[in-house]
């Protein structure tokens, strides 16, 4: 080892912060100089915006019928349109992205907070306790994801609630074996053992040496989570497990749309495709973004 | 595994709420009358013979009827598995044919034109609700084109052999039949097929660029052999190993995307008596698909594992 890398290892010790000013920079700079990346946390920003001024934007309640104008086509007063009750869509998708988008998050939450303490339990324990964790994990991969979630929500009752607690549930193995890895490789580093000599907890060990250490991988596959979580709950409230109406939500108001009778194919066609592109263009971009974070804070992938 | 599996299906399905004799018999029915069935049942028996007799009755393909048609479940799963099988195949057929050449030329031409608007198009593929495909398929060719039939799964009677109507009908020489019932499979396998497809695209791509870079590609072609040669042989043949894993998985996918699929297009198969299971509470219907769905999905998995021993002679069990 040359004198340079020593050093190197020790300003892991004495601080992340040394070392991560520097890896901030790099971070930026790779995630920054990917267009999709740009474009995506752009798209994401314009999403959330909706979601947080949604009564201030919205043109309109989104509840509020006019049977009327069932399925009336795009107006200048309804930008895009109105759906099988004479809801203006618009004003939907507006408030829509405040249910879909935090039950998104809410689910990614779950799962990674629980993903977290039974990866770092089983990669700090080791030994038995890693085995019987990761063997649970395996088990709940043998489902497949839907099937699975399907259940979940079958027992615990339809809501909105429980179909983001049963996406979260079905998430955890994922994230707990990208933590669990992490973690395993950080756990013999140098680093790990001075701060142990130095008379630290395994606790505290945890929480200074090894989280930090593991966050990239995490970040990243939460992110990607988050892509296929949307679409989950959006599935799943197809399904009629998720939201209920006349909830504004996404995946909802395509299943209302599509409930109404054939005639939304016909004469609807605007209540089905924008859902959908909204849906699809937040997906999209959470995709975007988490392709970004990965090349940002993976060099290894770096090309 | 499977073990692991009928474990948590059965403690799952303890869990949903309701005694199920009390909802067989309604809510008037006497305590006697509950307590009677519910020996019949075998639910006044400890937790641990309950799950061995409900192993016995999986194996043996007896896991209750059907509240809904009193059918035996697994005889109306399978009535219903040939649609879902030709569903799903022809999904992943599709899927396997584009995504797998596609990948192999995005790698071949990395950062060309071609290879960033596959990559974005995959990425897009990954993002679409699977209902909205399928969806807007039908406004696109079955309302403004009016190329392809929509619902069901044919609209010339075809007599049933094996099930599979594309099979059947050439049986039995009954090529109208058979026409119709390709149309009918055309939008369903694609709004199936699209997110495997899009995924192993991505695979076949970043395995074949990481296989690229070995040496051996750079010995193969210092050799002078041609470029098309070390292409197929020397370079697919390693990179298929991370894409037939991955192929592995998407049939999990497949299986929760049918659910969806075949309730939009009426697809009498598996799919969509689960969708009907959910919302009638059929308990006995929706176990048995769970359970027989992820054991269906272990063993393609482990038939992933088999193939892995073919096509990498290093492994071997």
């Amino acid at each position: 080892m040359t004198e340079q890398a020593q050093a190197g290892a020790q300003t892991d010790v004495v601080g992340g912060r040394v070392e991560s000013r520097g890896r901030w920079r790099d971070f930026r700079r790779v995630f920054f100089g990917n267009r999709l990346a740009l474009t995506g946390t752009a798209v994401m920003a314009l999403f959330i915006f909706c979601a947080l001024f949604a009564p201030i934007i919205a043109p309109y309640d989104p509840y509020e019928q006019d049977l009327t104008a069932k399925f009336a086509p795009p107006t200048s007063q309804h930008w895009l349109g109105q759906d099988e009750l004479g809801r203006d869509i618009l004003s939907r998708l507006i408030y829509g992205a405040r249910v879909s988008l935090t039950a998104g998050l809410a689910a990614v939450a779950f799962a990674t907070v629980v993903g977290t303490v039974i990866g770092v339990t089983a990669g700090y324990v080791g030994r038995w306790v890693d085995s019987v964790l990761m063997r649970l994990m395996d088990v709940i991969l043998a489902f497949p994801t839907i099937l699975l979630a399907i259940v979940i929500v079958t027992i615990l009752g339809p809501s909105l609630t429980n179909a983001m607690l049963a996406v979260g549930i079905v998430n955890v193995p994922q994230l707990a074996r990208v933590v669990r890895s992490a973690v395993i490789t950080v756990r013999e580093r140098d680093y790990v053992e001075a701060e142990r000599a130095l008379g630290a907890g395994n606790l505290q060990i945890v929480r200074t040496a090894i989280l930090p250490n593991s966050l990239a991988p995490l970040i990243v596959q939460a992110t990607l989570t988050l892509a296929t979580a949307i679409l989950d709950i959006a599935a799943l409230s197809f399904l009629g497990l998720g939201a209920r109406p006349p909830t504004p939500e996404w995946g909802a108001m395509l299943t209302d749309a599509f409930r109404s009778g054939f005639g939304v194919f016909v004469t609807g066609q605007h209540a089905i495709i924008f859902p959908g592109v909204a849906i699809a263009l937040s997906v999209l971009s959470v995709n975007f973004i988490g392709d970004g974070l990965r090349d940002a804070l993976d060099p290894r992938q770096r090309r | 595994m499977l073990i692991g599996v009928s474990v948590l299906v059965f403690f799952m399905v303890r869990l949903i709420p309701g005694d199920p004799a009390q909802i067989l018999l309604g809510q008037t029915a006497s305590q006697e009358r509950v307590q009677e069935l519910r020996a019949q049942m075998g639910l006044d028996r400890p937790l641990p013979v309950q799950y061995l007799l409900f192993v016995r009755g999986a194996v043996t393909g007896d896991l209750g009827d059907s509240i809904v048609t009193g059918r035996p479940v697994t005889e109306e799963l399978l009535a219903r598995f040939p649609a879902t099988l030709e569903l799903t195949l022809a999904a992943m057929l599709l899927a396997v044919a584009v995504g797998i050449p596609v990948g192999v030329i995005a790698a071949v031409r990395q950062y060309s034109v071609l290879d960033k608007v596959t990559s974005v198009l995959a990425l897009t593929g990954i993002s679409m609700p699977i209902f909205w495909l399928a969806m807007i398929l039908i406004v696109i060719f079955t309302v403004q084109l009016q190329l392809l039939p929509f619902p069901g799964r044919t609209s010339v009677p075809i007599s049933s052999i094996t099930g599979l109507a594309l099979v059947d009908s050439l049986l039995t020489l009954n090529f109208e039949g058979f026409r119709s019932a390709l149309l009918h499979l055309i939008m369903p396998a694609v709004a199936l097929g699209t997110i495997p497809m899009a995924i192993i695209t991505r695979m076949t791509r970043s395995s074949m660029l990481e296989v690229m870079n070995e040496d051996y590609i750079r010995t193969a072609h210092a050799k002078g052999l041609m470029p098309r040669r070390v292409i197929f042989k020397h370079a697919l043949r390693n990179a298929m190993l991370p894409t037939v894993t991955v192929i592995g998985l998407q049939f999990g996918l497949l299986m929760g995307g049918a659910v969806i699929t075949e309730t939009i297009f009426a697809w009498s198969g598996i799919g969509q008596i689960a969708y009907e299971s959910i919302n009638r509470r059929d308990y006995a219907m929706i176990q048995a698909v769970v359970l027989y769905g992820a054991t269906f999905f272990v063993l393609i998995n482990l038939l992933v594992d088999v193939l892995y021993a073919i096509l990498d002679p290093r492994v071997r069990y």
